[in-house]
């Protein structure tokens, strides 16, 4: 078990989300940096499929009922365990009545904890993401707070294991995220379109799970920016009257009637995710080919990135 | 008939561009034959008004091939393939100014009796056409023309949950506290979402809604029903 002794701002349990309910409006949730996620769970020798802790800016304090493995991923929050440093991105061995702490993210917005078995909240429709504004899931739907307790699920003794150093992404700089076009670039005009492929757009503090909210040059209609509602899928980059992009993440609305120029390929997901506001992006055009690439490119990435220690 | 492609995981398939209970019905036709035929990579699909988003593995199926084998089907979309629709009877107060707080000013805009607006809106039949935008909210059609009304001049900022509303040609029923532009007639005690519940949800694509008007005598008991786990919706 672990006990949360300060939650931090959005500390959220989240697996790899929900399936089959977004036809009942309901979203999918689970990570939005799906990449450092499933990292966490594999340094700790879980499934991809475990739930863990999602951390946001500021992460939590917890304390250790007993002796197991936990690994953080993601974000650089500086982690300490009994106010001793220990290092993201490999495993750490604590022991009943350890302290862990993560403090404010250095570079990037969201944290992985991963836990030796997994935490242990219930299923709901065959996840234990939480949906906040839903309030399904995780713990009673909502953020972690003091004084909550998650149980976890029996676990295997852990190897002691580390995410190869060159697979740690880097989430400074200006990240170029790429993008399928549609599925309504129609309704944009050349110039518009050429605005989101050669411009830099700035992420703005309103962003969470649902969104990233972007400010940079616009993106011009050519005819309309409503729509005949329609299904809204990761990573659409909706853009309303006003010309400036909505990025949608896990937490999305399931259908919506505005315009979507253009579709971020599901392996840039976390670049977006983990920009901070102030931080801009760019986005570079390709083919559904080359996302498909890409994305068994992303999954080998991820099947080499953890590397077993010999003792 | 268009394939849009929707990122690298997902697929807008568009079989039309207007609202019409006809395309509406292909959709979820194609929906009901991709999930009975079970093509290979589909993992969840999302009908709208006159489109059908797949979400695919791209492990398992490429966008051509899928495109093709859904291409296929398109032809075979039609009602006939279609379970028959369930009928879901919603129980609404209207006569409560507390719930239905807009019912006096949207008759008086419409130029009708309040029975009359209740009548009109309580005796027809809704077909939900989709699901979407918050958790258990139906998109539904079937509203009389003469209570077709412009929205709202100033949305309001919350609107409880459960609110039945009309608005354009659209009548809404709330499934989660929201903004909102629409009037409102009244209050079905029983909840759209659930988040407690097993099924958190009431409605589904295809399905058919019938107001029955009740009390606040009424509204007060289903709620206090709702609340102990001891309501069962009617459905038919």
């Amino acid at each position: 078990m672990i006990r949360i002794l300060d939650a931090g701002p959005q500390t959220t349990v989240q697996d790899l989300g929900r399936t089959g309910q977004m036809r009942y409006g309901i979203p999918p949730s689970g990570p939005v940096d799906r990449f450092a996620f499933v990292l966490a769970n594999r340094l700790v020798g879980n499934a991809d499929t475990a739930a863990a802790l999602e951390c946001t800016l500021i992460g939590p304090r917890f304390e250790i009922a007993s002796a197991g493995t936990i690994a953080v991923t993601g974000a650089d929050m500086p982690v300490t365990v009994n106010g001793q440093r220990a290092a993201g991105w490999r495993t750490i061995a604590v022991k009943a009545g350890d302290i862990v702490k993560l403090g404010p993210a250095r570079t990037g917005v969201r944290s992985y904890v991963g836990v030796a078995g997994g935490l242990d909240v219930p299923l709901v429709l065959g996840s234990r993401s939480t949906y906040l504004r839903g309030r399904v899931g995780g713990v009673e739907g909502r953020a972690l707070r003091k004084g909550d307790e998650l149980r976890l699920l029996p676990s295997r003794p852990v190897k002691p294991r580390h995410v190869e150093p060159r697979a740690i992404p880097d989430y400074t700089g200006e990240p170029t995220v790429r993008a399928v076009l549609g599925p309504q670039a129609d309704r944009f005009t050349a110039e518009g379109l050429e605005a989101l492929f050669g411009g830099r757009y700035e992420v703005l503090p309103q962003s969470d799970r649902m969104g990233s909210r972007l400010r940079g040059p616009r993106i011009a209609h050519a005819r309309g920016h409503d729509i005949v509602s329609d299904g809204i899928a990761l990573g659409s980059i909706q853009v309303p009257g006003d010309g400036q992009p909505i990025v949608l993440l896990v937490d999305r609305q399931s259908t919506g009637g505005y315009t979507k120029a253009a579709t971020i390929c599901s392996c840039d997901i976390w670049r977006v995710g983990q920009a901070r506001p102030g931080q801009s992006l760019r986005f570079h055009q390709i083919g559904v080919d080359e996302a498909h690439r890409l994305f068994r490119e992303a999954d080998r990435a991820l099947e080499a990135a953890v590397r077993e220690e010999i003792a | 008939m268009r394939f849009l492609p929707a990122g690298d995981l997902a697929v807008c398939v568009e079989l039309g561009e207007e609202i019409s209970v006809e395309v509406n019905t292909r959709v979820r036709a194609l929906e009901f034959l991709i999930q009975q035929k079970g093509l290979t990579g589909v993992v969840e699909t999302v009908p709208a008004y006159s489109s059908l988003l797949v979400y695919y593995d791209p492990r398992a199926v490429g966008f051509e091939p899928l495109c093709a084998a859904i291409a296929e089907l398109v032809p075979q979309a039609t009602t006939a393939v279609l379970p028959p629709p369930r009928t879901v009877e919603l129980p609404c107060c209207y006569d409560d100014p507390e719930l239905g707080f807009d019912l006096a000013a949207a008759a008086e805009r419409l130029e009708l009796a309040r029975d009359d607006l209740v009548r009109l809106h309580a005796g027809a039949d809704y077909l939900v056409y989709f699901i979407g935008f918050t958790p258990g909210l139906p998109y539904m059609t079937g509203m009389p023309e003469r209570i077709n009304i412009p929205r709202l001049d100033t949305p309001r900022t919350k609107t409880p949950p459960g609110s039945v509303g009309i608005g354009g040609i659209q009548c809404c029923i709330y499934s989660v506290e929201s903004p909102g532009g629409f009037w409102i007639l009244g209050r079905t005690p029983v909840p759209l979402y659930d988040p407690t519940a097993s099924e958190p949800t009431l409605l589904r694509p295809g399905d058919r809604v019938r107001f029955r008007q009740i009390d606040r005598a009424e509204f007060d008991s289903i709620g206090a029903a709702v609340a102990a786990r001891a309501y069962r919706p009617v459905i038919a």
